[in-house]
């Protein structure tokens, strides 16, 4: 398997390859049945083979989309934090002092302005971060993951977590948001179109009679407003699965990015194995928000299972999958000892 | 369009990119610079921090005199040191003398019990980690720019323009060594730093 001879460089470049086709491909199917809707309801259509008309529907969802996450863009870390009710991390006790003190060592090693810290009152340990680009960023950790996790643990979850924050990824899920919003919002109209109107073809018709020049501009509205309904049928369900596919991408890639911080497959290995060991969900995470923790926090979606439809629709890998890559790149770097930066603790054999 | 706006087109996209090109190399040298004094940051910090330390510790250690007198020496050199050279040299002591430090404090559980002793401790890692990770990061900045700077065609205009390579951090060999703890009771010489 490839990822087995790559090394982290290899894989974070192979990551961003793959988000940026998932994208590519997310677009696409936004502009087709936004298009296809502007063809059929609206006045786009070709003419003597050039295309005319305004896609008035299409802009009309994206900026839906588009006002929808602004406000998640700048309100953004605060709303999700007061969700969770975290508070301010303070160095009241020597491990929020050492997690404070990863921070800011994981900051260094991602080149990046030093997060604020918070804390989630919450015995399962996990983390998230947030933040529209690195200087507006946050991370929170549960109180949980402070109190099971040693400093070389620590440092791969973090790094992992900053790695979100510096591959801007908290800015690249929100934007499939707006093209998930505006596909289904296109499809509803589609749905309320057919209703009123009884049916594609008519509909078609409907604006479109002054430009229809010849006989067989109405087959080809027919085809293109039966296209259009499979299509509105078809996309939110893709993408849906696209963009789970997208988040996926991106955590295996800041896994990646948080061996490229630390160096130390091991650290972010042992963390996972740990989480792995630990069964209860997160008190204060809800659909909205699972996303963003390091290891999906609700009930019954332990990314334990690895079957292929489990896995569609999951915003993580399978837990296994990604202890596996780890382990790859722990043993292409021969299992050695990491570099005496990651002095993780005071050395002694015991890390 | 006209020949001559397709030409003027071209001229404005090649100018453009020379630009980005330019100004991206300016970005990644800065950041190298950057990285280079963020290590001198850290490097700093850790002078401030040892005295404090050895105070805390001398009152338990009192068999480790050794021990503490390599770090305060080290890092009386490496405040002093004259040049970059000899700079450089005192701090890989001061690593190497740091980590026997820190090892053989684990000989002491007496050690464990004192709240100062304890954060000093954690203040002492964290610095020992940050200062690694500056050198990670500067050597990481290093690499970037220096791909930049060789990869076509960026090249061209860093060539034009005269970007320089930078030189990677070199860690010397007892920075990489883990040291060697001797767990004899009433302590004894820690084996000298490899040179």
């Amino acid at each position: 398997m490839a990822a087995a001879r790559s090394d982290f460089w290899q894989l974070e470049r192979r990551n961003r390859r793959e988000t940026a086709m998932l994208v590519v491909v997310f677009v696409a199917l936004f502009t087709a049945l936004g298009l296809g809707l502007d063809f059929v309801f609206h006045d786009l259509a070709i003419v003597d083979g050039s295309l005319t008309g305004f896609p008035l529907l299409t802009l009309i969802a994206l900026g839906f989309g588009i006002f929808q996450s602004l406000l998640s863009y700048y309100g953004g870390a605060s709303l999700v934090l007061a969700s969770v009710q975290a508070r301010a991390l303070a160095p009241d006790t020597p491990q929020h002092q050492m997690v404070l003190d990863v921070v800011r060592e994981m900051a260094l090693a991602a080149r990046m302005p030093v997060p604020r810290a918070y804390l989630m009152n919450d015995p399962s340990p996990n983390a998230f971060a947030t933040g529209r680009d690195p200087e507006h960023s946050v991370v929170c950790v549960t109180q949980g993951l402070v109190d099971t996790m040693d400093r070389e643990e620590v440092q791969g979850v973090l790094g992992h977590e900053m790695a979100h924050v510096r591959d801007y990824d908290i800015r690249t899920m929100m934007m499939i948001a707006v093209l998930v919003a505006g596909i289904a919002m296109l499809a509803d109209f589609v749905y309320r179109s057919m209703w009123y109107t009884g049916g594609v073809g008519g509909g078609g018709g409907r604006s479109r009679g002054g430009r229809d020049d010849d006989g067989s501009g109405g087959n080809a509205g027919a085809l293109i407003g039966i296209l259009v309904v499979v299509l509105a049928v078809l996309a939110p369900f893709f993408a849906q699965l696209l963009a789970m596919a997208v988040s996926r991408e991106r955590e295996y890639l800041a896994d990646a990015a948080s061996v490229e911080f630390t160096r130390n497959p091991r650290a972010l290995l042992r963390a996972l194995e740990r989480i792995a060991e630990t069964e209860s969900p997160l008190r204060n995470a809800s659909r909205g928000t699972a996303h963003m923790f390091i290891v999906n926090p609700l009930q019954g979606a332990r990314d334990d299972d690895e079957g292929f439809f489990a896995n569609l629709f999951s915003t993580h890998p399978p837990l296994g999958r990604r202890i596996e890559r780890l382990r790859a790149l722990l043993n292409e770097a021969g299992g050695e000892a990491p570099p005496a930066g990651a002095a993780a603790a005071t050395p002694t054999p015991r890390r | 369009m006209s020949a001559s706006l397709v030409v003027l087109i071209i001229a404005i996209a090649i100018v453009g990119w020379a630009v980005l090109g330019y100004n991206g190399l300016v970005s990644l040298r800065n950041q190298v610079q950057n990285a280079w004094r963020q290590i001198d940051v850290q490097l700093r910090r850790r002078h401030d921090l040892i005295p404090n330390l050895v105070e805390a510790v001398k009152g338990y250690m009192q068999f480790e005199r050794d021990t503490l007198t390599q770090v305060v020496e080290a890092r009386a050199k490496a405040i002093s040191a004259p040049d970059q050279a000899s700079r450089m040299a005192a701090e890989n002591q001061l690593t190497g003398g740091l980590g026997r430090l820190l090892a053989v404090m684990e000989n002491y559980p007496q050690l464990k019990s004192d709240q100062n002793v304890l954060k000093l401790q954690e203040e002492l890692t964290t610095t020992e980690n940050q200062i690694a990770f500056s050198r990670q990061a500067y050597n990481d900045s290093v690499m970037q720019l220096n791909t930049r700077i060789e990869s076509f065609p960026t090249n061209l205009i860093a060539n034009n323009f005269g970007f320089k390579h930078a030189e990677y951090f070199q860690g010397a060999p007892e920075d990489q060594a883990v040291p060697k703890v001797d767990l004899a009771m009433g302590g004894g010489t820690p084996p000298p730093p490899r040179a």
